[in-house]
């Protein structure tokens, strides 16, 4: 019958409207009383009580709740989580970087901090602005001194503010990527939580030694 | 002052308060107003302009919250969330693009015809407004009650055609002129299956008056004549130029039609009378069809009527995500060769219908709810086969080219010919 498809279309077009929206509204989205109170996770009357403002705001549906996507634990986020405890200043992964990107300046006349000694480091640049996350530094890195970082909000006005330098590596967050490192997929860690790996022996493949086999090794073995 | 405009209760509260001991009021009951008698032209005078305010702004606040919807529901038709930053669900959107739009930079265009270019939003936009003032919103919420409701609605919205045709002429520019070609063929075609669909109406009512033909929905007269409101329907569609009919601003081929050269708050007038125009039309439709402000009781009828409309203008919207926009020539078929057919068909239906009820002319009074459901039967077995067979009529091919030669389909110059021409 003629007009048959005008319906049919019609018949389309509402199934998709009844459909639920998939979109995430990156970074922020826009609740109402409900919402919000879900996200702090107290009572819509508890959260009109402790912050009357945010409760009004809510009311009115012009809330904000920070969303994003769920990442996956391997991302190779760009902020590059560093372990100076670990790091011998073997500079591998410099000389395994394809870009040639990372810059190590070290000196010799390190002290005694792990086991035997290192170099001790001056610089440690690295031009992520070039960089093209394929990781190799990190797995060439003999000590798991080096570990992707979960991060990726990187937006600045000038390119040189993208160099990370070797206070940025000591300072940052220790929220190491799971890419590469079997270790932290073994202990169920989850840096996109806000869970921080501050003890480098843990960020380590290895078991700590004891003092006892420290002892053994490097001082009673050198004799 | 005469009784009839007292009749309407909005004019009546502000124009009694204003001057309450004159004749016409001490009738309805109020006492006295400020105004001193004698002053009755004043009072007159500030009620105008108090209702003319009030309905102009309940447009332009429809209109921004129409075209909020608009956007809210058609991206849900397309899996998306719509403008939701601004205010509560993004309602305030509209409110941010109005600003926007009038603090743009207007330019009129060096070859324009600066007057006729300045006149056309005007026309545009003052036969659109007026409409509201005869539609009833709610039981006696209305500025003047016509007896020629209808009609003066008819007519007041073919001026329309004549500010498209006026903003595409003075803008001298060939796209825009298109697009008025366009907007008048479509509005002299689409009045006529307009104009006659509301007969059946007519001839079931006995009356143009608004209030009269709601007052006599008994049973709305969607389901009394599917078919009047098929053919107004998508008549109206047309006239407000609202896909699948929207070809005068045609983004693909016309870019805004005859928009293309407004700017500033030029444009923002030219657009906000094409969605008032929609605001209208479905009010027009919710009136004569899904019969006004009538429902029942703990709902105000206020409520009933908006909810009407909302539903009319949602299924405006449900149309213009779905189906895809027609040619001109199909337009034009659809109008001459669909639609004026149905409408026909409707109006011999209704008129011997209403002639074998014929007992209402002896005292005037209106079909019962029963007789009307008897005409709904009627009419809905007219219905079905009567859209069948235009359906049939308007696929079939009108004539067949029974020329045996082959036809050069591209006239297209062959070399030779090229070089000929080329020696004159």
């Amino acid at each position: 019958m003629q007009g048959q498809g005008l319906l049919k279309g019609l018949g389309v077009t509402m199934k998709n409207f009844v459909r639920p929206v998939h979109t995430v509204q990156y970074p922020d989205r826009k609740v109402g009383l409900l919402g919000a109170a879900k996200r702090a996770g107290v009572s819509p009357f508890r959260f009109f009580a402790d912050n009357p403002r945010e409760g009004l705001k809510a009311l009115l549906f012009i809330a904000t709740v920070p969303e994003r996507v769920q990442q996956a634990p391997r991302f190779r986020g760009n902020e590059f989580t560093w372990y100076e405890d670990r790091c011998t200043g073997c500079a591998s992964c410099a000389k395994y970087c394809p870009l040639g990107i990372i810059k190590i300046v070290t000196h010799p006349g390190g002290i005694d901090v792990q086991e035997g000694e290192s170099y001790a480091i001056d610089v440690f640049d690295i031009d992520i602005g070039r960089c093209m996350f394929c990781g190799l530094c990190v797995e060439a890195c003999p000590y798991d001194a080096l570990h992707m970082g979960s991060q990726f909000e990187r937006g600045n006005y000038v390119r040189n503010d993208l160099v990370i330098d070797i206070e940025q590596l000591r300072s940052n967050l220790k929220r190491p990527s799971s890419w590469f490192r079997p270790q932290f997929e073994e202990r169920k860690f989850d840096p996109f939580k806000g869970e921080t790996v501050d003890d480098h022996y843990k960020a380590g493949r290895h078991e700590q030694p004891s003092p006892d086999e420290l002892k053994e090794r490097w001082v009673d073995g050198r004799k | 002052m005469s009784e009839t405009i007292l009749d309407s209760s909005l004019f009546r509260n502000v124009y009694c308060y204003v001057a309450g001991g004159s004749e016409g009021c001490v009738s309805h009951g109020y006492s006295e107003g400020f105004l001193p008698a004698g002053y009755e032209w004043l009072a007159f005078a500030i009620t105008a302009a108090v209702l003319a305010i009030l309905f102009i702004q309940g447009a332009l606040g429809g209109v921004l919250a129409l075209i909020w919807g608009e956007r809210r529901i058609l991206a849900r038709f397309q899996n998306r969330v719509g403008p939701n930053r601004w205010g509560p669900f993004g309602s305030l959107t509209s409110v941010a693009d109005a600003i926007k739009t009038m603090f743009k930079e207007d330019i009129v265009p060096d070859q324009a015809d600066r007057f006729l270019f300045n006149l056309a939003p005007v026309i545009m936009v003052v036969p659109v407004l007026m409409v509201f003032a005869v539609i009833p919103i709610g039981v006696g919420t209305l500025v003047a009650d016509l007896n020629i409701g209808l009609l003066f609605v008819i007519a007041i919205t073919s001026a329309s055609g004549l500010a498209i045709a006026m903003a595409a002429w003075s803008s001298a520019n060939r796209i825009a002129i298109f697009s008025g070609l366009r907007a008048v063929a479509l509005l002299v075609s689409y009045e006529i299956p307009m104009a006659l669909s509301l007969l059946g109406v007519l001839m079931i009512t006995g009356t143009l008056s608004m209030t009269g033909t709601i007052e006599a929905q008994d049973v709305p007269f969607i389901i009394v004549q599917p078919l009047g409101f098929l053919v107004f329907f998508l008549a109206a569609l047309a006239e407000m130029s609202r896909t699948p009919f929207d070809l005068t601003e045609a983004e693909s081929e016309l870019a805004a039609g005859h928009l293309n050269d407004y700017s500033s708050m030029k444009f923002g007038v030219l657009f906000l009378a094409e969605w008032a125009a929609t605001v209208a039309g479905a009010m027009i439709i919710a009136t004569v069809f899904l019969s006004g402000w009538r429902g029942f009781s703990p709902i105000p009828s206020h409520i009933w009527f908006v909810g009407k409309v909302v539903a009319v203008i949602f299924l405006i919207i449900w149309i213009r995500a779905t189906w895809p926009r027609l040619r001109i020539d199909q337009v034009l078929s659809l109008a001459w060769k669909g639609l004026f057919e149905l409408t026909m068909i409707n109006l011999i239906v209704t008129a011997i219908l209403t002639a074998a009820m014929a007992d209402r002319e002896a005292d005037g009074s209106l079909f019962s709810a029963g007789e009307l459901w008897i005409m709904a039967a009627v009419n809905w077995a007219v219905f079905f086969p009567s859209v069948y067979l235009i359906g049939k009529l308007l696929a079939s091919k009108p004539y067949e080219d029974d020329s045996s030669e082959p036809q050069e389909l591209y006239p297209v110059a062959t070399e030779e010919k090229a070089f000929e021409g080329a020696a004159d």
